[in-house]
């Protein structure tokens, strides 16, 4: 008698344990999040990103410029004290996660995106005064190699084909008779092999029949460095690019 | 009891009660034994995982493939001499499967495409962990003596330089976080030794102390103490969080100690001259290109300029007039080893200078500050307070040692054991984060901490945790052959008269003479072998613009025309090519080949995407102006670099075009026919 009392006693005290841990469990995982503490004051009905979307960072790492969004209402008028949250898929952190608007109505987060290379969707999502309202922005992370590459373009091609100038360096752009492409610009050079890529880095523009203000640089970079430079282009490139053969149906 | 005892014996009897059913309870038992090692093999972490990852790899198009390759079991990369047993890639199948590049799901993601094979240098070295363990938890985070978690991806670089101690171009953050230990003087306290033997040598140039005095008021010097980013945002001197009274008395003790330089009274017993004209100033100061090194504050808050010699936007509130009109008449005389050239600037020159930085002040910097006259006992214990914080590691103080070992030794920080490190409460037990917060709040961790508040941004601190976690002990038990050594500075010091001039302008404070210099203006190793006498003597008389993009420009420095020649002769005589021979320069200047040069430059080269040659048709400014090269460079110089610019620029932009003899040869000829007009240089 007394051993299945104590038994029992037993199997009620675990069960007890296991639903109190589960309990605890379940709560952490939903209890609120970093902004509880934030109260808004008021509601907006449109998000505008006002700075920091489309950067280019590298995987594990801050990007160098914060997020900066905007809560507007209907009129179009800048929205103080609104509560925007923001969210990424996995590995992406946010600092903060959560945040009221300022009085500008602009609301700004530093971004840390993940291990993988790529494109990092990012949603800003705010109350709203019916239903909530979000804004999808997106970021790329370039690993080792696409990186190299993006430091080899600097040196070698932006001056080019970067059409941006900035204080320290003044783009050739527009000195340019035929235009080269900005390697963002993924409807062109998306249609363009690696080979192709390839040969036109390593013989200059006449090897595909394009302009000879392309020189050859065959002979200063070498096979990794082209390599590099075409996965950073590839990285890049707006629209994404899709790689050949490596999208499998079922057998 | 008696209840139990009866069972009991039942049990025994029904168990072991004839000889047959006794061997076959004995053997079921053996059997079960037996199956506890194939049974914990089977429920273990990696083989859940590999039978995922076959799961993963089942329905793709080269699954046939990839399961070949797929060996069942716990896989090792074992390397006897980096000390490396890693058995990451029991689990992480996927890292050299290029078709998996889709693949985003941990552990079977496709690694990176780096320098190295994964199979030649293992995991662990890079990404820290455990590499013998066979369980996530014990690999990736596990914390025990003697272990260590992973190391979070944005310091991934620390790995590369455990064996590169030379700038890699894919390690900008390793590379930035080397470049501030020695320049924000990390150095100075702590001292750091390269696994081979080399020690890390700060490039800082603290002022020295010994003649303060004559330059800063003992107010600016409070207030500097007290906040020098108040003062300066982008000065590297750190924050010790004085209070007013140590503030008060490290002033009191340097301006005490702090003895008159001949130079500087002397220019104070004159007045200076009187400016010419107000507008002389900021005009001067734009000739000069004082920005290509000091920078300036603008309207908006943002530092324009350089950032070799101190910032200038407050400079009116620190300097002294006579000290800066002395300063100014020749610095090497404060300052033997300044980076600072010595302008021949006349004296109405000087005056307007002193007159136009004077009013670069702020009036309400440091307008609070009142200080008695310090009492013998104030200044004792500003020198005891000296003596303390180590501010003689920096700077030179009369009658303040230079501390010897000030502050721990940082040469193996990266493999700093977790049980010796004394973390704060609620923060992660790595090693980066504690190496992140001890740069970031030093005096957190306590009060007897005597390190000072640097004001770094993230990535700053980042960068620094970056060069600091290289500092592993693997990185000093790592074979020879593994290891690329640093390109040491050669102490290249320029001989005779001209040696003088060369360090009396601080020339290698912008350019590179034999390895040794700055890297803001080109390499001028073999400037002699490449311009022309008269373009020189010219130049150096006026620089003018070569390459009209760059912001930072060569200034003028009002040299005498004896000074003059003495540099252009030794520049000419000492700083030729090897690879040059002039006699060998093609001499052709038949109209044909300059047509035909003509047409290859246009042409075939297209080399005005990037040069420019006629003004009114040319537009490229990538590489330096043509239109007077003529006059400026020698043929063999020319040819050469067509030949291959990177021969005799290492790392020059333009591209090498393997060109042909004889196409160089009529480039050269129509280069050279491209004179100035008439004038200087012209032949």
């Amino acid at each position: 008698m007394m051993t299945r009392s104590t038994a029992n006693f037993g199997i009620w005290a675990f069960a007890a344990v296991a639903l109190l841990s589960l309990a605890e469990l379940a709560g952490c995982r939903h209890s609120a999040p970093a902004n509880a503490v934030l109260k808004a004051t008021a509601q907006g009905t449109a998000l505008v990103e006002s700075s920091g979307g489309h950067q280019v960072g590298v995987t594990g790492t801050a990007l160098k410029d914060p997020l900066v969004v905007q809560v507007n209402d209907d009129q179009g008028n800048a929205v103080p004290g609104a509560l925007i949250e923001f969210h990424g898929p996995a590995g992406v952190s946010f600092d903060p996660s959560a945040v009221l608007t300022d009085s500008s109505g602009q609301a700004t987060t530093a971004v840390t995106l993940g291990d993988t290379s790529g494109r990092y969707q990012i949603d800003a999502v705010t109350p709203g005064k019916t239903k909530p309202v979000s804004l999808e922005i997106v970021e790329t992370a370039l690993d080792y190699q696409e990186r190299v590459g993006a430091i080899l373009a600097d040196k070698y091609c932006n001056r080019c084909h970067d059409p941006e100038s900035s204080p320290v360096r003044v783009s050739n752009y527009d000195n340019l008779e035929i235009k080269p492409h900005p390697f963002t610009e993924g409807n062109t050079l998306n249609k363009m092999s690696d080979a192709d890529l390839t040969s036109i880095i390593q013989h200059g523009g006449p090897a595909l029949n394009r302009s000879a203000l392309m020189p050859p640089y065959g002979n200063t970079l070498s096979g990794s460095d082209v390599k590099a430079l075409i996965a950073c282009t590839r990285a890049v490139s707006d629209p994404p690019y899709q790689p050949p053969g490596t999208v499998y149906e079922r057998k | 009891m008696r209840s139990i005892g009866k069972y009991l014996s039942s049990a025994w009897r029904a168990l072991f009660g004839d000889p047959v059913r006794a061997f076959g309870f004995v053997s079921l038992i053996l059997l079960l034994t037996l199956a506890i090692a194939p049974a914990k093999d089977h429920f273990s972490q990696w083989h859940s995982y590999q039978r995922k990852y076959i799961a993963l790899i089942r329905d793709r198009g080269d699954a046939v493939s990839l399961r070949r390759r797929m060996e069942p079991g716990i896989h090792q990369i074992w390397l006897p001499e980096l000390g490396v047993v890693d058995r990451c890639n029991t689990c992480h199948l996927g890292l050299k499967e290029a078709s998996l590049s889709d693949v985003t799901q941990q552990p079977f993601r496709k690694h990176p495409v780096i320098p190295h094979p994964v199979d030649g240098f293992g995991c662990v070295i890079c990404h820290g962990g455990q590499g013998p363990a066979t369980t996530v938890a014990e690999a990736h985070h596990s914390e025990r003596a003697g272990e260590e978690p992973i190391l979070p991806m944005r310091y991934i670089e620390s790995g590369c330089g455990q064996c590169h101690q030379n700038a890699l171009t894919g390690t900008p953050q390793l590379n930035l976080g080397r470049t501030m230990l020695t320049r924000y003087g990390c150095v100075h306290c702590h001292a750091i030794t390269r696994p081979d033997g080399s020690k890390i040598e700060a490039t800082d140039h603290p002022p020295s102390l010994a003649h303060l005095a004559d330059k800063a008021t003992r107010e600016w010097i409070f207030s500097w103490l007290k906040d020098p980013q108040a003062y300066a945002a982008s000065t590297t001197m750190p924050n010790f969080k004085l209070s007013d009274a140590d503030a008060s008395d490290i002033s009191a003790y340097l301006v005490s100690s702090s003895t008159p330089q001949a130079g500087d009274t002397g220019a104070a017993g004159t007045k200076p001259a009187a400016a010419a004209e107000t507008a002389a100033g900021p005009s001067l100061y734009g000739e000069s290109f004082c920005a290509s090194c000091h920078s300036v504050q603008n309207a908006a808050g943002n530092l324009v300029g350089g950032d070799l010699g101190p910032e200038l936007t407050r400079i009116g509130n620190k300097a002294k007039p006579e000290w800066l009109a002395a300063w100014l008449q020749n610095p090497r005389v404060y300052d033997s080893t300044t980076l600072m050239p010595h302008y021949r600037f006349t004296p109405q020159q000087i005056a307007a200078l002193v007159d136009f930085l004077q009013a670069k002040s702020d009036s309400d910097y440091g307008s609070g500050v009142h200080l008695d006259a310090a009492t013998p006992q104030q200044i004792a214990h500003g020198r005891k307070l000296i003596v303390e914080l180590g501010c003689a590691a920096c700077h030179e103080i009369n009658g303040v040692q230079k501390p010897e070992n000030f502050a721990p030794d940082l040469s193996s920080i990266g493999s700093k054991p977790l049980a010796q490190i004394v973390f704060l409460p609620g923060m992660e037990h790595s090693l980066p984060s504690y190496i992140v917060a001890k740069i970031r709040q030093p005096r957190a961790f306590g009060s007897s901490v005597k390190m000072p508040q640097f004001t770094l941004t993230a990535s700053q601190t980042d960068a620094l945790a970056t060069a600091l976690l290289a500092l592993t002990a693997r990185s000093r038990s790592m074979p020879d052959s593994l290891r690329v050594a640093v390109v040491p500075e050669t102490n290249y010091h320029p001989a005779g008269h001209a040696g003088k001039l060369i360090t009396e302008l601080a020339c290698l404070s912008c350019h590179r003479f034999n390895g040794r210099g700055g890297d803001m203006a080109p390499d001028l190793s073999w400037e002699g072998s490449s311009v022309q006498r008269q373009w020189l003597t010219a130049f150096l008389h006026n620089p003018n613009t070569l390459r009209p993009s760059l912001i930072r420009r060569m200034p003028r420095f009002n040299l005498s025309d004896s000074d003059n020649t003495t540099l252009t002769d030794y520049i000419l005589s000492v700083y030729q090519s090897p690879a040059i021979d002039a006699d060998l320069a093609p001499t052709t200047t038949t109209p044909d080949a300059i047509e035909h040069g003509r047409q290859l430059f246009y042409s075939k080269y297209a080399c005005q995407a990037c040069h420019i040659v006629d003004t009114k048709t040319d537009k490229g400014y990538i590489g330096p102006t043509l239109t007077q090269v003529g006059s400026r460079l020698t043929p063999a110089w020319i040819y050469e670099w067509l030949k291959s610019p990177q021969a005799l620029r290492p790392g020059a932009a333009e591209p090498n075009q393997n060109m042909s003899d004889e196409d160089a040869r009529a480039l050269t000829a129509f280069l050279m026919s491209l004179k100035a007009p008439g004038g200087r240089g012209a032949k």
